[in-house]
């Protein structure tokens, strides 16, 4: 078990001709992913051949819209590669076609594009991840997007986070002590997007091969606290915590859209107060994160069970 | 992006948002000249900077002729104004709007922000104009009024009306708020603001509703479609090296620390310069190389970072994911051999051929110093800069 995607999971890439989409649809399918296809409009009918570091070769079809891609290939989901500019439309053609996940990697999407995708998925079922995240892995079946599969080692610890990089550090830090993931996910640095902390933290709750989850949070916004709020109500599974930006000055965009203090809202001074408030153990420094998670494991006497072996 | 207060003001008139006549002046001549081409015989002479806060550095003053006009023009144009938002070295004066003045009746405020947990656009409004809302946020959150506008349909005029009844604007004049309100919806969606900040909003004696003041920010991800918006980029405003950075696609932010920093990510930048900051030291700055760090980027990065007089060590913190160490490794001795490097370079790898890496860096005859982790690097480089 796992959340999101698993080994059975069919997945089509949208800009699968532009270089990232090839490059990244390629890093999948040596990883063992299963592509199924690709969408790029004006070039339906054709095929994309990749080199596989294996050697063998592959051949997927290349489709005008998403909704023939889903007929033809049986895809359930898709990762978006298209341009910032065409991005917030690629999201809504994959909503309506009916994926059950739509994973958006592609950074600088107008905000104001990213309100509208919000309303126009409202009362519809697809889950998004996204937009400027890294995308989701289940160590050993299934990677979408652009992290380093390597790191990653299949285990019972679900990993979210607002940071591509701070992800792949605390996943890192967890392999190298031999705790594994069950899945982790990237929400993505932007305002507003798909998923939260929240819808995320619900999965792994529901997930019984996760026993524990870190949440990275940064500056900017409330989602941590709600977040936090949500845990203490709701979670059955020991959650830490690290928030980056302690140093961040206010009224700057730290790199992420979303990572802005404003009016003095959203510093981590204040969000590390109500994780911690809300019983969640926050790691001091970045370095500490999967050391934090042991600590805790040990306080609870999971950490045998939360080891690979 | 930022703007300043006369061409927020331009911008918006197109939209049909009521704004007193003005007029931008670069010297004290033009000024008089602008006083003169106005309608009313008492005058605003306005400093123009990107940063609120004028009014009580000295900023703004209202003159009575022509001749308090210039005098005034002449000291605010070339002066340095300390507010809250400048910093301590100001902000140097270089522009100025003249305005024609009003009489001013009350003050309100309305605002416009990306609201991040709805995912929407919210109208604020509030009685307590010309104080700052953060502050009324404070104090007297209740005297705070909010509409999620859903993009579908955008601000409807019952909306409007709720809010301006809210904030007790005189009943005659609701009409007219609620056209200045949905003319700044209008303004703030066609021309994808971040921030649109109407503070204060004044009731004039005439029975005019106004827009006294106006910041506007723009999202920086959608000026690809606003040409005009970024011809109105005024780079005296901003950071020269933060400028130069974004030549180079790179994302750089200047602090006050003597400790460089270079990260690709811009969760781990932050979280870099928060852990130099836990083992005693001072970060200088925010730097992301993002995920292609090659050695025409590193170099670029070394450059900007030396450029600030303060750093006296580098740190450079890498995870390579896709981009190998051994490649990072090669830009950053390539980079630190071309600029004569001699301060401490701490460099944390980490990552694809990792062990590669770290020989080409050992290997290079240069003073590099390698660390193992993050922790062990941001030791290192603080004790080297003491």
């Amino acid at each position: 078990m796992s959340i999101l995607v698993d080994k059975n999971t069919k997945v089509i890439t949208q800009g699968i001709t532009g270089s990232t989409g090839l490059f990244h649809t390629k890093g999948a399918l040596d990883y063992g992913t299963q592509m199924v296809g690709g969408v790029t409009p004006g070039k339906g009918g054709t095929s994309v051949n990749i080199t596989l570091e294996n050697g063998s070769e592959v051949s997927l079809p290349v489709f005008d819209t998403v909704v023939a891609a889903k007929a033809a290939t049986g895809a359930t989901a898709s990762v978006i590669y298209v341009p910032p500019a065409f991005a917030a439309d690629s999201i809504m053609e994959a909503v309506d076609a009916g994926l059950e996940l739509v994973i958006c990697i592609t950074e600088g999407i107008p905000v104001l594009d990213m309100v509208k995708v919000s309303r126009y998925m409202e009362g519809r079922s697809t889950v998004l991840i996204g937009p400027n995240c890294p995308g989701v892995i289940t160590p050993g079946e299934c990677k979408i997007g652009i992290m380093p599969g390597y790191i990653h080692m299949p285990g019972y610890v679900g990993v979210v986070s607002r940071s591509g990089t701070l992800t792949y550090e605390a996943v890192h830090q967890l392999t190298t002590r031999g705790i594994g993931q069950s899945s982790a996910v990237g929400i993505g640095g932007d305002p507003v997007k798909g998923s939260e902390f929240i819808d995320i933290l619900k999965l792994f709750n529901e997930d019984p091969n996760t026993k524990a989850v870190i949440m990275i949070g940064e500056i900017g916004g409330t989602a941590e606290e709600e977040a936090a709020e949500w845990i203490r109500e709701n979670m059955t599974k020991p959650v830490v915590g690290f928030i980056g930006g302690a140093t961040a000055p206010p009224g700057k965009r730290m790199g992420h859209a979303g990572a802005i203090i404003s009016g003095g809202k959203g510093t981590a001074s204040e969000k590390i107060k109500v994780l911690e408030a809300c019983g969640i153990k926050v790691a001091p420094t970045p370095a500490e994160m999967g050391s934090t998670l042991v600590s805790v494991l040990e306080e609870r006497g999971m950490l045998n069970a939360c080891t690979t072996h | 992006m930022n703007i300043h207060e006369y061409q927020g003001k331009e911008v918006l008139k197109k939209y049909g948002v009521s704004v007193p006549n003005g007029k931008v002046a670069y010297t004290v001549e033009e000024a008089v000249e602008a006083a003169e081409s106005l309608s009313t015989p008492v005058v605003v002479v306005k400093a123009q900077i990107h940063a609120g806060g004028r009014g009580k550095a000295g900023g703004v003053k209202v003159a009575k002729n022509i001749d308090e006009v210039r005098s005034f023009a002449g000291e605010i144009l070339g002066k340095t104004l300390i507010t809250h938002q400048t910093g301590p070295e100001g902000k140097l004066v270089q522009r100025l709007l003249i305005e024609e003045g009003c009489q001013i009746v009350k003050e309100y405020y309305i605002g416009l922000v990306v609201d991040r947990t709805s995912g929407r656009i919210v109208m604020m409004a509030s009685e307590e104009g010309g104080t700052e809302i953060e502050e009324v946020a404070e104090t007297h959150p209740e005297k705070i009024f909010k509409e999620i506008i859903d993009p579908a349909v955008g601000l409807q005029t019952f909306q409007a009306r709720k809010l301006a009844y809210s904030i007790a604007i005189p009943s005659e004049l609701v009409g007219k708020t609620v056209k200045f309100m949905q003319a700044l919806y209008s303004a703030f969606v066609d021309k994808d603001c971040s921030i649109a900040e109407i503070n204060p909003l004044v009731v004039t004696a005439d029975g005019n509703v106004m827009a006294l003041d106006a910041k506007l920010n723009f999202d920086s991800n959608a000026l690809f479609r606003h040409k005009d918006i970024l011809e109105l980029r005024d780079l005296e405003e901003e950071d020269e090296k933060e400028i130069e950075a974004s030549k180079y696609d790179l994302s750089y932010i200047a602090l006050d620390g003597n400790i460089g920093c270079m990260v690709n990510g811009a969760g781990l930048a932050m979280a870099t310069m928060d852990i130099i900051k836990y083992y005693g030291g001072e970060p200088a700055n925010f730097l992301d190389v993002g995920g292609g760090a090659t050695t025409e980027k590193v170099t670029e990065a070394f450059k900007i970072i030396l450029s600030d007089a303060k750093v006296s060590g580098i740190f450079v913190n890498i995870f390579g994911g896709i981009m190998r160490c051994d490649v990072i490794a090669n830009g950053v001795v390539e980079a630190a051999r071309q600029l004569g490097l001699t301060k401490p370079l701490v460099v944390r790898l980490e990552g694809t051929n990792v062990s590669l890496g770290k020989e080409i860096l050992a290997g290079s005859g240069l003073n590099i110093v390698p660390a193992d982790s993050m922790a062990d690097g941001a030791r290192k480089i603080v004790s080297l800069v003491q």
